[in-house]
């Protein structure tokens, strides 16, 4: 099958597993056809979850119905996602470090770390109801 | 004897609880949940409060699931036992990594230096 030079999808979605999957699956299957490799496939995946939970979790406050919107792009070796919710938003710096000694037992607050560190570049735009994530596959070795 | 549940397979093995995880993707928020809900109750039945997990079917973990290992492993030392997980692969191995959680939470081989690292008896 030829692989298309680049790929878009907009959702008008919310935060229920069935929605998500949906999404998921959507975006799994287009990496695949990019043949952007396993290691991608991991990152991107794990970040739009993530991303897609904080959404229900802290932007509508555990409301599962709410809208969000979400988009992904996938051009060449690049992988752009943008998840935006209803909610106040927040401000990532006052996000405490959950990688802090202190921090390290306690059982939530990693989701935006983990999406910093999977993905290749994370703009939470301000009022911080959108997270705007890039991956981009490295040319020279790895994948 | 082996029992299974929803999510977990369960071995009790000569003072150590082996639990299967059985989900793929454990990403979920409900899934999540049950799975807490049923190693709670294979723990608070044991003889032993040790427990390997093994991760051999799992691909993907979300935060949230690392939240309830931390919640497992606090648990089970409060009652001066431990968690050993096993089968981790490389990619979630990375997640540990990133989250610095290979510092509070066990990984071994393999079953038996899980077990030995477990029961000191290595």
């Amino acid at each position: 099958m030829a692989v298309p030079e680049s790929w878009s999808r907009n959702w008008r979605t919310c935060g229920t597993r069935a929605e998500c999957s949906e999404v998921m699956e959507t975006v799994q299957a287009a990496l695949q056809e990019a043949g952007l490799g396993e290691t991608a496939a991991f990152a991107v995946r794990l970040s739009l979850e993530e991303a897609l939970a904080n959404a229900v979790r802290h932007g509508h406050a555990g409301d599962a119905e709410r809208p969000i919107d979400v988009s992904a792009e996938i051009t060449g070796g690049v992988v752009r996602l943008e998840v935006a919710d209803e909610g106040p938003g927040f401000d990532p710096t006052a996000v405490p470090d959950p990688t802090a000694e202190e921090n390290l037992t306690i059982a939530s607050g990693r989701g935006l770390s983990l999406i910093r560190a999977f993905m290749t570049d994370v703009e939470v735009v301000p009022p911080g109801n959108r997270i705007i994530m890039t991956y981009r596959v490295e040319t020279s070795g790895g994948e | 004897m082996s029992q299974e549940f929803k999510h977990v397979r369960v071995r009790h093995d000569g003072g150590v609880v082996e639990a299967r995880l059985l989900d793929r993707h454990i990403l979920d928020e409900l899934v999540i949940r049950e799975i807490g809900e049923e190693v709670d109750r294979v723990v608070a039945d044991a003889p032993s409060p040790s427990m390997i997990l093994d991760f051999a079917d799992v691909e993907h973990l979300s935060s949230s699931a690392l939240g309830m290992l931390i919640t497992l492993n606090s648990r089970l030392q409060d009652r001066e036992g431990g968690l050993c997980m096993i089968n981790v692969c490389d990619s979630i191995c990375e997640v540990f990594r990133i989250t610095r959680l290979d510092k509070v939470l066990s990984m071994a081989e393999d079953y038996a230096s899980a077990r030995a690292e477990l029961l000191g008896d290595a």
